[in-house]
């Protein structure tokens, strides 16, 4: 066991690692933050996005004990400073972006990313950008629309709620 | 102008809040004082005998706390069926024990064999692997029709044969039916098979076990739908612990679609071994487990028949389906094929006369039961399929030849014993080609001519029946459950309102939706009203949340309750306003006696029935809280027509969902938007059966799509924005909110409009000679037929 420390969501943690802990484990487990999930075990999933020194990765992709001093931002720490939901959290609550929540934050932590580097992704943009993110309750259509409307582009003229 | 509240507004879910935020409570975000965590090791075999499970080595590794196998379990029950079908001969189905952890045989690559339990969960991944098995091999049968030849291997060793039943439905009719098929003008015939699925829930299941050796209870923290079905099967025919000893909880759950409502064998495990231990026991399942383990659904493959006259009207339909039950019944699987899919085999039609055969069959794969739908969309699928193919060899349009044969009288009594009460068939397809303008096809066919694509469109139609019900109906089919719903409406003295409902919200937004009508029914703000549910300590009895039967079950049970508060609170208000209660109306949370100005708020009458000073004790008692139970007289039949167009790359049979539309008839909706989430849903779901996904065995048994770099999950580049609309709306005539559900439709209606928009893209290509390709429509398999 090895003991590692990191900033997660601005704040400094510490414990104790093995060599195979990977970042997500060491999240839920190590640091009882359970927002974010495991949903698969090949990487495909995208339940357990989270940034790590600025960059989304897949946290069960990357071993604790190689992000000694790294700084990590989970879904625990995107609201906004007084615990409002920031604006892409409220787009997705505004459009229905979410049923059961379990790829929620997954999906949450993907739309930052891209809207970092893309402020104003056309629906092809978000639809491939989010190649990395399972969700089987929404059909996608809400989350797409939620990413865009957070991006700041009128949506009214996609169908439905 | 919609609602901004109550019944048929878009209010916003409240249950978004946690989960955006990363505060929601799933099972496996429970840690319990001392727990222990167990790995199962699990069959690599399709079918084998158990001679021997050497766990020496393995209970001397670091941190295991104990090993259990089979043995630990001979004096335990094993997983009940929960539905006993009877077949053509009168007999009742083969039902094969189901032992919680394998005894003498494995039958499924999966079947669980030993477990670990251990201090931690790669301890007890690593001491598994130090178990010693001696397992001689078995043939496996796959295939169902080789599985039912004389010489297959048996599945189970005590039964007569690998045949579950041979249902007949409705077997008096089958002499006319092949009369009818003699006399008739033209038959249309298809041959097709309704591939296997896995529900993936994305969450994996969870279940942890713990036991207070104090007061000799057991709480169950699992991942279900139902958590009262689980404690009834679990307690009364797996462990013999009685309902008051056992407590259930299913917490924050992260999508079911019918794969969390039976009952599983590590429910039971974790459940028994901590009292065993004395420590809490708990298992999360990896993905990869996940697919070996959860039920799977559909996997049908069926022979249907349309007679018609001269006039193309449908005289007469005649099925023959062999349904796979894999290697154990699961919950309610023998159900799917029967009571669920041939009592739906008229479809939107007024076919007089239906024959359905199904054969039920045991192989050495995973059990298959309910998923999404469950035994409708196969019957949707393969009805609208059939209804195609016969309108392109009649050169009929195949709208017409549809809307020629609709049902059109409600009630309408099928001849597969269901009794639609309301519907428009007419007025769904009417506004599905309105949002789909058809007339424009042909402009967009050419504008993919000149790219070098196939454009094809496909419509159909589809009904569904939810809530089944009434229970003494279910009862005499072989259900051995009631179907009826529970709630409780608890009004505490400030007046605000705690609705504990037998229904379970694993993403349908019952925490908002059913605050809706509660809300509207008293008039006080949605904020006022709370829905507690998933927790047998703190809810009343309640069969859970499956078939779409949420909001036309249990959100009856809940008016029901609801109207007996309002009865009681109208006798409060009547004494604190010195008024007959026959005279007083309840109105946006204020009482009035009829005509006057007389009045009384919400909170003043909650706070008298507390603090009863002024208060007709002698009639009334304090207080003010009520029960219902619910028990439908009829399922309810939501219905409704679909559109897909393609695009097919002709280099390399690739399809691309263009634009897909539904129409759907829901009866009443409580809040649009959650409805529509709940279409765009299935309608993923139903592409995603079309398109993608498969669950594939080899011949021996193996597993070939058992990860999610081999079974293709439907993502966000291959769907399209859906239009969705519920505009159309014949209430259902016998429950009191007039809803139907929705929960379902969308992966019920969409798979044949998706097949039927490819095989037209074809012969509107020239390739007349497709008649049909088997779902998934991967782009192999669509160049396959292209070439002919």
């Amino acid at each position: 066991m090895t003991q590692v420390t990191m900033t997660v969501n601005g704040k400094a943690v510490s414990g104790t690692v093995e060599g195979r802990t990977l970042l997500a484990e060491f999240l839920r487990e190590g640091l009882r933050m359970t927002g974010t999930h495991i949903g698969c075990d090949t990487s495909q999933c995208g339940a357990c996005v989270v940034h790590v020194n600025g960059n989304a990765i897949k946290s069960c992709t990357a071993l604790a004990l190689d992000l000694d001093g790294a700084s990590v931002v989970t879904i625990e720490g995107m609201a906004n400073p007084d615990g409002s939901l920031s604006v892409i959290q409220q787009a997705f609550q505004d459009h229905h972006g979410l049923q059961c929540g379990f790829c929620t934050p997954g999906m949450v932590m993907s739309a930052a990313a891209l809207l970092k580097e893309n402020p104003k992704p056309t629906e092809a943009e978000v639809r491939a950008y989010l190649e990395g993110n399972i969700c089987r309750c929404t059909g996608y259509h809400n989350i797409v629309k939620a990413i865009m409307a957070a991006s700041g582009q009128d949506v009214s003229a996609i169908a439905a709620e | 102008m919609p609602k901004d509240h109550g019944i048929g507004a878009s209010s916003k879910r409240r249950e978004d809040v946690r989960f955006l935020t990363g505060r929601g409570r799933y099972t496996d975000d429970i840690n319990l004082h001392g727990q222990t965590y167990v790995h199962f090791l699990r069959s690599d075999v399709a079918h084998g005998r158990l001679h021997k499970v050497d766990t020496s080595a393995a209970e001397a590794m670091p941190g295991v706390v104990r090993i259990f196998t089979g043995k630990d379990f001979e004096g335990v029950g094993g997983l009940p069926c929960g539905w006993q079908v009877t077949d053509r001969h009168g007999n009742p189905m083969q039902e094969p024990a189901h032992p919680v952890l394998a005894q003498g045989k494995v039958r499924h690559v999966g079947d669980p064999i030993a477990a670990v339990v251990a201090e931690t969960a790669a301890q007890a991944r690593n001491a598994a692997e130090a178990i010693v098995l001696d397992i001689e091999e078995l043939p496996a049968v796959v295939d169902m029709k080789k599985a039912l030849s004389a010489d297959a291997p048996k599945v189970h060793d005590d039964l007569t044969s690998n045949l579950c039943y041979d249902w007949g439905f409705v077997e008096e009719n089958k002499g006319a039916v092949d009369e009818a098929f003699a006399r008739a003008a033209h038959v249309t015939t298809l041959e097709l098979v309704n591939n296997r699925l896995s529900p993936n829930a994305m969450e994996p299941r969870v279940a942890v076990g713990d036991y207070n050796a104090g007061t000799d209870d057991s709480t169950l923290y699992t991942t279900s739908q139902n958590p009262h079905v689980i404690r009834l099967l679990m307690g009364a025919f797996v462990l013999g612990i009685p309902e008051h000893k056992l407590r259930v909880v299913a917490p924050d759950v992260g999508g079911g679609f019918g794969s969390k409502i039976f009952h599983y064998a590590e429910e039971a495990f974790c459940t028994f071994a901590a009292k065993q231990i004395r420590r809490p026991v708990k298992w999360t399942c990896s993905r990869s487990e996940a697919f070996i383990t959860d039920a799977h659904g559909r996997d049908h493959v069926t022979k249907i028949e349309l007679a018609l006259d001269a006039e193309n009207n449908f005289t007469a339909l005649r099925t023959e389906t062999y349904a796979n039950m894999g290697a154990y019944l699961s919950t309610f699987a023998p159900s799917v094929p029967t009571w669920l899919h041939g009592t739906l085999m008229a479809g939107n039609y007024k076919t007089p006369l239906i024959y359905v055969n199904v054969k039920a069959v045991f192989t050495n794969t995973v059990p298959v039961d309910a998923y999404r739908g469950a035994g409708r969309p196969e019957a949707t699928y393969q009805l609208e399929r059939l209804v195609d193919k016969a309108a392109r060899e009649l050169g009929v349009d195949p709208v017409d030849l549809r809307r020629q044969n609709f049902v059109t009288q409600f009630p309408y009594a099928t001849p597969v014993a269901v009794e639609y009460d309301t519907g428009d068939y007419h007025a769904t397809m009417d506004k599905l080609l309105e949002m789909i303008d058809r007339d424009g096809f042909e402009a967009r066919a050419a504008k993919s001519k000149a790219d070098g694509k196939l454009r094809g469109l496909g419509i159909n139609c589809y009904i569904e029946a939810c809530g089944i019900a009434p229970s003494a109906l279910v009862g005499q089919l072989g259900a051995r459950a009631g179907l009826y719903e529970s709630a409780t409406v608890r009004v505490n003295a400030t007046g605000g309102i705690v609705v504990m409902t037998g229904s379970h919200s694993h993403g349908q937004g019952h925490e908002t939706s059913f605050a809706q009508v509660v809300a509207d029914m008293i008039g006080v703000p949605e904020a006022q009203v709370e829905i507690v549910h998933g927790d047998t300590a703190n809810t009343p009895m309640g069969m859970g949340t499956y078939g779409s039967r949420s909001i036309a079950v249990g959100g009856s049970a809940m008016v029901r309750a609801t109207e007996k508060i309002i009865n009681k609170a109208k006798k409060i208000a009547a004494h604190l306003l010195e008024a007959s209660d026959s005279d007083i109306e309840l109105k946006d949370g204020q009482f009035t006696v009829a005509g006057t100005d007389k009045s009384v708020a919400w909170g003043d009458v909650t706070l008298a029935a507390y603090v009863p000073h002024n208060y007709p004790l002698t009639e009334l008692e304090p207080g003010l809280e009520e029960t219902a139970f619910y028990d439908p007289n009829n399922f309810t039949y939501p219905a409704g027509a679909y559109a897909c167009e393609v695009e097919i790359d002709p280099d390399t049979g690739k399809v691309r969902i263009c634009s897909f539309a539904a129409a759907d008839d829901f009866g009443n909706v409580i809040n649009p938007m959650i409805v529509s989430g709940q279409v765009h849903g299935g309608l993923a779901q139903g592409i995603g059966q079309a398109l993608l996904e498969n669950v594939s065995y080899d011949e021996n048994g193996q597993l070939l799509s058992a990860s999610y770099m081999d079974y293709a999950m439907p993502r966000a580049d291959d769907v399209p924005f859906y239009q969705v609309d519920h505009s159309c709306v014949t209430p259902c005539t016998h429950n009191p909110l007039g809803v139907k559900g929705c929960g379902e439709a969308g992966a019920i209606g969409s798979p044949p409009a998706v097949v039927n928009a490819v095989i037209d893209a074809l012969h509107r290509g020239g390739m007349t000679h497709v008649a049909h390709i088997d779902m998934p429509l991967t782009p192999a398999r669509v160049w396959s037929a292209m070439q002919g």
